[in-house]
């Protein structure tokens, strides 16, 4: 109760709250706007935020992060077009029911069970800490070095249908990050005797390039187009009511979306299939997914919305993001010599629990925004693509420039940009580099120290947390191995052909 | 032949075009460092395996090789999409979008974050095939925001321009620290 009392004190503060509300709606307008995306937002205004505290920082960022789904909905929904890529499941049955007149109800579904999912996922992360804090002193290297690697295990089997790809570019992130001089026998690796090279690539340079350059790039090169009108009307507070019928998916999907989020390199799009096949499955009506079921649309926005918090353990518990918008939030602790951890929530647990409650602020203000708002936000996602694609190219120069005023940095970004934009066009993942360039990093420190201790190597594996790590590694392993069997035997038989499914590989 | 179908059916994927350059060029990359391998990292003496500072980047390499070679598999099995050339045109298109950027990096530090913000925008907009009069005064007044929410606001690091030095004593002390 102490560190509840000391977290709302930290949270009590007028950057802190201007810092939440602002990221709040602008993460709505954001998520609201197609073609931009919290990925991008939080890649241009990271290094503003490190002149910043590191919880004004970071509540800004969780802010963009935890609203823009909510904000993602909506075009989804009215224009059958989401407006973060994780929104797309949100068209299936969103768009259909604005088809059917329903676009009202629709949309207050979805702000409800969004709103579910993100407070379910904040109670289940001030329930848990306790346990965490119990837990994560056990966590030392060789704990640390398995987790991370099975971040990486799992960014790379959770591509099903693009497994090498992102196999490949996971390998290529964990190349980047080794270029440079190395820090313990200060040798140079892949640096070509350029100086330019001998500092390596910073991963904030590289996540500007991927995400918010590549996107200036396609939507200035790719056709003009804007989004149409639309408009709504009555109160969106209806969908309460009906959400409480359908508690049970809003309960397993939220549920499914604090776990998913938990796990490094899974994230919401797992989350979102294993929550709308439970839905579907247990359904009385399962042939209404797809053509406008509530109870699709309820696992979809729940399951995704419960994430963030959720994603947010690993980040803060091992320092081990999960996906590519926590690895960038990694940064605003290094920045600050905040080394998340272990130790983090043995000693500074008031300020996990004000990271909690602001995320619990934060789901309060952007539901009253939306309230009052969702037809102000349908006017501005209508700007085009390319005006959007002219204002995203001239804010990323902030985000490059002011990291060290080097027009090198800006010049290697451009070139990520154009790599981003090659990945985007071809429909492969982007999040791999980004996370094998941190995951990289981090097996490379927690190997060398956890191998000071290991005399055999079952040594590595006999503790029991490292224990449990190994068991769930190979059972990735082997269930990976098995679905391809299946997959593999189910192609063989002849199957009526259905139409080409094609889900986005972009994140964020 | 039952054996090649087979082959052909575990390595298909879902692609789309262009992806067979793509996969080639990555690959080739992954090969060059490979062959670079040895030439610019080192294995050290008396360092045990996991303390070396080549073992990170030799695995690195060879995954992005081994990854690579499986994925170039797979586009040469999968069926052949038209319009390979076409969307490379596409690609490369963006790279006068990087031009018109890494222009707009040069001259900032000589005509100051404010003005060629301005500019850019205003550039950008045109180039973009809006002509009309509130477009271009939307560029703007967008530009001047961010100037001033970053620079003049939140004192964002960016260095200001040479050219204001040249300005009137009254308003250069406040545009070099705001502008």
């Amino acid at each position: 109760m102490d560190t509840l009392f000391s977290g709302l004190q930290i949270l009590a503060q007028w950057d802190v709250l201007m810092a939440l509300v602002i990221g709040s709606i602008g993460g709505v307008v954001i998520g609201a706007l197609p073609g931009v995306g919290p990925a991008v937002a939080i890649a241009i205004l990271l290094p503003a935020t490190f002149a910043f505290e590191p919880i004004v920082g970071l509540t800004l960022l969780l802010g963009i992060y935890g609203s823009s789904m909510y904000g993602g909905a909506i075009p989804a929904i009215l224009i059958n077009t989401p407006g973060t890529p994780v929104n797309a499941l949100t068209t299936y049955d969103g768009y259909p029911m604005t088809k059917r007149k329903e676009g009202h109800r629709a949309l207050s579904l979805a702000y409800t069970a969004s709103f579910f999912g993100g407070i379910f996922s904040v109670i289940c992360l001030i329930l848990l800490a306790p346990l965490l804090a119990l837990v994560a002193p056990h966590f030392g290297s060789r704990e640390i070095f398995l987790a991370a690697f099975m971040g990486i295990l799992l960014v790379v089997v959770a591509h099903r249908g693009q497994t090498f790809a992102a196999g490949m570019l996971t390998c290529f992130g964990i190349f980047l990050n080794t270029v440079g001089l190395e820090p313990v026998k200060y040798t140079k690796r892949f640096t070509f005797d350029q100086s330019w090279l001998s500092s390596g690539f910073d991963l904030i340079v590289v996540v500007l390039g991927l995400f918010a350059l590549s996107q200036a790039f396609l939507l200035l090169i790719e056709k003009d187009h804007a989004p149409g009108d639309a408009h709504v009307q009555g109160s969106m507070l209806s969908g309460v009511k009906e959400l409480l019928g359908i508690k049970r998916i809003a309960t397993v999907s939220s549920s499914l979306g604090v776990l998913m989020g938990m796990i490094p390199g899974v994230g919401e799009f797992t989350a979102q299939f294993l929550s709308y096949t439970y839905a579907q499955k247990t359904s009385k009506t399962p042939d209404a997914f797809g053509n406008g079921s509530p109870e699709g649309l309820v696992a979809s926005e729940a399951a995704n919305n419960a994430v963030p918090g959720a994603a947010m353990i690993p980040l803060l518990a091992l320092g081990i993001p999960g996906e590519a918008l926590t690895a960038m939030m990694l940064s605003v602790f290094y920045v600050h010599n905040v080394i998340p951890g272990p130790q983090l929530f043995e000693t500074q647990l008031d300020f996990v629990m004000a990271l909690y409650l602001a995320l619990i602020l934060l789901n309060l203000i952007v539901l009253v925004f939306l309230l009052f708002s969702t037809n102000l936000l349908l006017k501005i996602i209508q700007i085009p693509t390319r005006f959007l694609g002219m204002m995203i190219l001239t804010l990323s120069f902030i985000g490059v420039y002011s990291l060290r005023n080097s027009i090198t940095d800006c010049a290697i970004a451009a070139g990520f940009g154009v790599l981003g934009l090659i990945l985007k066009r071809l429909n492969l993942p982007i999040v791999p580099i980004i996370l094998g360039m941190v995951l990289g990093g981090i097996m490379e420190v927690k190997l060398r120290a956890a191998m000071a201790a290991v005399k055999t190597p079952i040594d590595f594996i006999s503790r029991p947390i490292a224990a449990i790590i190994f068991v769930m590694i190979i059972g990735i392993l082997v269930l990976h191995i098995r679905t391809l069997i299946r997959e593999q035997k189910a192609k063989q038989k002849p199957e009526p052909v259905g139409p080409d499914y094609e889900h986005s590989s972009q994140q964020g | 032949m039952t054996r090649i179908k087979y082959f052909q059916e575990l390595f298909q994927r879902y692609r789309r075009p262009g992806d067979l350059v793509f996969a080639v060029v990555f690959l080739l990359f992954a090969l060059f460092l490979l062959s670079q391998l040895g030439e610019q990292t080192k294995w050290v003496k008396r360092t045990k395996w996991f303390g070396q500072p080549a073992l990170w980047p030799s695995i690195a390499v060879w995954g992005m090789v081994i990854f690579g070679a499986f994925h170039l598999l797979g586009s040469i099995v999968s069926p052949r999409i038209y319009g390979r050339l076409k969307e490379v045109v596409f690609w490369l298109r963006s790279l006068e979008y990087v031009l018109y950027f890494l222009v707009y990096v040069a001259i900032v530090p000589l005509c100051g974050y404010l003005p060629s913000t301005i500019l850019f925008a205003l550039f950008l907009t045109l180039r973009a095939g809006f002509r009309r009069p509130q477009h271009l005064t939307l560029a703007a007044l967008f530009a001047v925001c961010v100037a001033l929410i970053f620079r003049g606001f939140l004192q964002v690091k960016i260095p200001a321009g040479e050219i204001y030095q040249y300005l009137p004593e009254a308003v250069r002390a406040f545009a070099l620290s705001y502008l």
